[in-house]
């Protein structure tokens, strides 16, 4: 049933929100270490369908498997929690609007989840917290709350945050979309290195020149449909589909 | 106005006053209890919960909190509730406090940014870890201003059990008339002491309230 090499797979995803359908029939997968960056309009269903990989936003229809294990599957309520909760531990979430708890410091946002769910002594979640925040070139402001930060560098916590679960996967929903512009680039950084880490991620994103610069693969949704997917520079620059021409065109022209 | 008489009897408005301040005391810690509860309920994930927690906040919101004491203490013996006066007042008063500070409870858990629990579930944390560890650490300090308006309502609805003759100092103040036939002066003294009570109550809130703020 399972192929290992298929390590993120969304099989024929369908999600509504009551009347509107919003992903019709999406099918994905991603290699170990790869990294697909999702494009299109607002609107066209590309957060839901990264929520609904780790089931923030669960499926109408259709199956998403992380590393052999079906993320969605249907088991009665208390077990369901108990398995989804263990896979969400494994599936890191970077937000637009990064989501930082706003009464704990960088340091207790990091390490928060990890000395709840893993356990950790005081003394292994502070070098843990050490580790990530200078990762992420955070490490000066450790005992910062995020009131005293600037986007970017919630943004960096954020993503700090996610990685100090030890995840398998990172979804990334436009998280430089709510940064002014000179911030963009101290968040994009991160990903990159990343990247370079192999790091499996999923990067939903507006920002064409970055994604082009970190993925494997592009894919161009519209309308609760993939139209177009492939390596970026096919996608972006010799797109098959007139919508991908069209969307790209009409981006390109905001962008100036 | 007759100063003399005041000073000779509010020694015993004070004792009247103790009693209004313990009947408050312990009715706002039933309130709380009720409002804790009731806010799970109306935050339930079961239905009927829901539907319970709902009930509740229109029931005891929706009557005079007079004809909730005098059914408790009146009619509570004829479906065998024997209670006393003050102990009709605490839980009377108790649950109907209870019926607005769920609301209040409520109303702080979900002005929580849903980002917030998003952000929680998305770590691996359980609905009741993100409630625990995110969400109501940060309700519980937007809680304390309106938790504070419904201890002031609270206090002064102690009033209310002196027409089951509980002796607290509504009650206190009408004796003291049958003896002097000096309303106003008998008012006005409880008057006084009643705002003293809710003028500290509400420096402490404010006080409780600034020192919870993040940053
Ligand atoms: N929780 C929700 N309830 C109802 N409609 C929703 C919800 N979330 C998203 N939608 C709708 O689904 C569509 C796709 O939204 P979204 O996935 O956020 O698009 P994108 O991220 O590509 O901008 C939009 O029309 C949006 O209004
Ligand atoms: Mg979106």
């Amino acid at each position: 049933m399972t192929d290992h090499s298929n390590f993120v797979q969304v099989r024929h995803a369908q999600k509504s929100f009551g009347t509107l359908e919003v992903l019709k029939d999406i099918s994905l997968t991603v290699e170990r270490g790869q990294i697909v960056a999702i494009i299109g309009p607002s609107g066209s269903g590309k957060s839901t369908l990264l929520r609904a990989i780790n089931d923030l936003d669960p499926l109408t229809r259709g199956e998403v498997w992380l590393d052999g294990v079906q993320v969605n599957k249907s088991l009665p309520f208390r077990q369901y929690e108990k398995h989804i909760n263990e896979m969400r531990q494994k599936i890191g979430m970077v937000f637009q609007h990064f989501n930082l708890f706003p009464h704990m410091t960088a340091r207790e946002n990091v390490t928060m989840a990890p000395k709840m769910l893993k356990g950790l002594s005081n003394q292994q979640a502070d070098a843990l917290a050490n580790e990530q925040l200078d990762k992420v070139g955070m490490l000066e402001r450790i005992d910062y709350y995020p009131s005293q930060l600037s986007g970017g560098q919630k943004q960096r916590v954020a993503i700090a945050r996610a990685l100090a679960m030890e995840p398998k996967l990172m979804l990334f929903d436009e998280a430089t979309s709510a940064l002014d512009p000179e911030l963009v680039d101290e968040v994009n950084q991160v990903m990159k290195k990343l990247a370079e880490e192999h790091m499996t991620m999923i990067i939903v994103t507006h920002e064409m020149d970055f994604a082009a610069s970190v993925c494997d693969r592009v894919l161009f949704m519209d309308q609760g449909v993939v139209v177009e997917e492939g390596p970026p520079e096919v996608v972006f620059k010799n797109p098959e589909k007139d919508r991908t021409r069209a969307f790209l065109r009409k981006h390109l022209e905001g962008a100036k | 106005m007759d100063f003399d008489l005041m000073l000779r009897v509010y020694p015993f408005f004070i004792e009247a006053a103790g009693i209004t301040i313990l009947l408050s005391v312990l009715t706002a810690f039933l309130g709380l209890a009720c409002g804790a509860l009731g806010a799970a309920a109306r935050l339930s994930r079961f239905a009927v919960a829901r539907f319970v927690g709902a009930a509740y906040v229109s029931v005891f919101r929706g009557t005079p909190a007079l004809i909730q004491l005098f059914i408790l203490y009146f009619g509570g013996p004829q479906i065998g509730i024997q209670l006393d006066a003050f102990q009709a007042g605490v839980i009377g008063l108790g649950i109907n406090a209870g019926a607005y500070m769920t609301e209040t409870i409520r109303g702080a858990i979900i002005s929580i940014d849903k980002g917030q629990k998003e952000a929680a579930r998305t770590l691996g944390l359980s609905r009741w870890q993100a409630m625990h560890k995110i969400i109501l650490p940060q309700a519980a300090r937007l809680m304390v201003r309106p938790l504070g308006v419904n201890l002031n309502m609270l206090i002064k609805a102690t009033a209310l059990v002196a027409a089951i003759s509980v002796v607290e100092l509504t009650y206190t103040a009408q004796r003291y008339i049958g003896s002097t036939y000096k309303p106003f002066e008998m008012f006005l003294l409880a008057g006084i002491l009643y705002m003293i009570i809710i003028y500290v109550t509400g420096r402490a809130v404010a006080w409780l309230d600034r020192r919870v703020q993040i940053n």
